[in-house]
């Protein structure tokens, strides 16, 4: 995705004159392109977030269109404050881009892991926060975001991922996608993991499971007729399944959409999300998702406990 | 001018001693050690028309320590940013006009809200760079309080800066050796100051803060000059009131009727 990123930043800015491309010392060679033909409008502020993100917010107020590009902790828990006050209370017009996010780089360690990023910027009123699932969602957000007024969280992944979208799907800020048909479990997941949905859904089929998968897209704003349109459906279970912590992050959001809109009643739901502790035994992004059950194996066991209990 | 200058501060410090009382707003101290250079920035320095405040090739002012609103609001008033009346409004449930100043779009000059200290210089940064990137004509002006240097962001803001040439940004900082609840120098041992934001890449100047010849030399030089700059202003906190002149209790009480009028009747000495 961050390939996808580069590139696709590049052409925009190309077009756009008011695109700046502010890097947190990170990304090496993949800006090469941008730096050749507009050095004025790439800047490395250096390791420094809070400061990053507050002088994007000055350029947003004079005119400009930052966007923010580091590892998702450094530009988004690291510089919470910033963001809450130079970025959304001001409205300003910039693009927070959060790279490696949920357990990308899940060798690095608790330092590099962002488990909680979307329960904390959820908390702040105005900004919109997206969360592509491969590099086509990625460029329709990216393009669709610098078209918006106000500030927009983005939440990437690193480099691989798979792509899932087909040009029959309605890609764009605010709306979700059934990727897959199913009658007995609904998985709702945001994010390249979806591609664990998917083969868990497959395997399940041969046992007899028939389990939807759909990709909300877009955290803030929620795509609300599409789940209105889902709970119609009647599925035994609904599944929600993030790269992120329990606390605050997808299933949360969808308890207190059902909640506020009296759907409590017609839903039962399982969240799979990353417990609330740190992980300190490390292994890759495969190996993580292995033993957190995020993996396909760990999310069919789960709903085939379920569905069997 | 030097005179005229005298007796605009000396009419604003009664009116932010006078909307404290009224308003009971807090903050007097640091109002009075940084008015004389909110004066002469307004009245000598900045390019603004108050009537088109947000033309886009303004000078950019940003109040980094919030907390002088009070001092700050006094001024863009008596320059006609917005009608005087308004200030009636201080501090009362529902007003624009409280302790801070806010986001940009509820009182005209008012560039961004500030008060979690540590966020203006990096935002006038960004706009700075704004201007050269769009090829605008402004300054950037930043004044942090002394108490503020405390904040890891602003070193951040002074390296970034630096690197970046930065020459028509100046950083104005109100030194009135006292933070909220002590001496700077004790609370996190600020000097040598000067040679700290020399050693980031500043020029750096030190003046007397409240002398407004030494004011006007100083902003002269910095726009001469090809890197960031500095002005260290010595100031006094409290400045213009005897009793409240280098006391801190001034940073959070609120004045009573009695030293309300003894405030008075010093201010109007010389006038």
């Amino acid at each position: 995705m961050r390939s996808l990123f580069a590139k696709e930043i590049t052409s925009i800015a190309k077009k756009n004159k008011k695109v700046v491309l502010l890097s947190g010392d990170i990304g090496n060679r993949m800006f090469d392109k941008f730096k050749d033909f507009a050095p004025e409008r790439f800047i490395n502020c250096g390791i420094a977030e809070a400061n990053m993100m507050s002088l994007a917010s000055g350029m947003a107020l004079c005119g400009l269109r930052p966007v923010i590009y580091t590892i998702t902790p450094f530009t988004t828990t690291r510089c919470l404050e910033q963001i809450k006050i130079g970025a959304a209370y001001h409205d300003a017009n910039l693009l927070i881009i959060g790279t490696g996010s949920g357990l990308s780089y899940s060798e690095l360690g608790p330092t590099h892991h962002s488990l909680e990023d979307i329960a904390v910027i959820r908390s702040i009123p105005g900004i919109r926060i997206l969360t592509p699932s491969d590099p086509e969602e990625l460029k329709v957000h990216l393009n669709e975001s610098l078209l918006l007024n106000g500030p927009t969280y983005i939440r990437i992944g690193k480099k691989g991922e798979p792509n899932i979208f087909s040009k029959n799907n309605n890609l764009g800020i605010g709306k979700a996608n059934l990727l897959k048909k199913g009658s007995d479990v609904l998985i709702i997941t945001m994010g390249p993991i979806v591609s664990e949905a998917l083969k868990a859904s497959n395997d399940l089929s041969g046992e007899n499971i028939d389990v939807a998968v759909a990709t909300i897209g877009s955290i803030k704003p929620l795509d609300k007729k599409f789940l209105i349109e889902q709970i119609t459906r009647n599925y035994k279970y609904w599944i929600t399944l993030e790269e992120h912590g329990l606390v605050g992050g997808l299933g949360s959001l969808i308890l207190e959409w059902a909640l506020e809109n009296s759907y409590l009643s017609k839903l039962k739901l399982k969240r799979i999300a990353v417990e609330s502790k740190f992980i300190n035994r490390l292994g890759n992004q495969d190996y993580t998702r292995k033993i957190l059950k995020l993996d396909s194996s760990g999310i069919k066991e789960t709903i085939k406990k379920l569905c069997l209990n | 001018m030097n005179t005229d200058l005298n007796i605009i501060a000396k009419t604003l410090r009664r009116k932010i001693i006078e909307t404290s009382f009224r308003a009971r707003i807090a903050h007097i101290g640091s109002c009075l050690s940084c008015i004389d250079l909110l004066v002469y920035l307004y009245w000598c320095e900045l390019k603004i028309n108050p009537s088109e405040s947000e033309n886009i090739h303004r000078d950019r002012f940003i109040l980094s320590k919030g907390h002088g609103a009070p001092g700050l609001f006094q001024v863009l008033a008596a320059k006609g940013f917005f009608p005087l009346h308004l200030l009636e409004e201080f501090g009362k449930p529902g007003s624009v006009f409280h302790e801070h100043p806010p986001k940009p779009g509820y009182i005209a000059g008012i560039e961004a809200a500030t008060g979690s200290l540590g966020h203006g210089l990096p935002m006038a940064l960004g706009m700075a760079l704004a201007e050269r990137i769009q090829k605008l004509e402004y300054r950037t002006y930043a004044m942090l309080s002394d108490g503020e240097c405390n904040e890891g962001s602003i070193w951040e803001a002074a390296m970034l800066a630096s690197a970046q040439k930065l020459n028509k940004l100046t950083v104005i900082i109100d030194y009135n050796k006292w933070q909220a609840t002590s001496r700077s120098q004790k609370v996190m041992a600020i000097e040598p100051l000067s040679d700290k934001w020399k050693s980031f890449g500043w020029d750096v100047q030190e003046i007397d803060g409240h002398d407004f010849s030494q004011i006007e030399n100083s902003f002269n030089k910095a726009r001469e000059e090809s890197k960031p700059s500095t002005i260290i202003a010595h100031t006094i906190k409290g400045k213009g009131v005897s009793f409240m002149e280098d006391d801190n209790n001034w940073h959070y009480r609120i004045p009573n009727a009695d030293e309300l009028q003894r405030s008075i009747r010093e201010l109007e000495d010389g006038l």
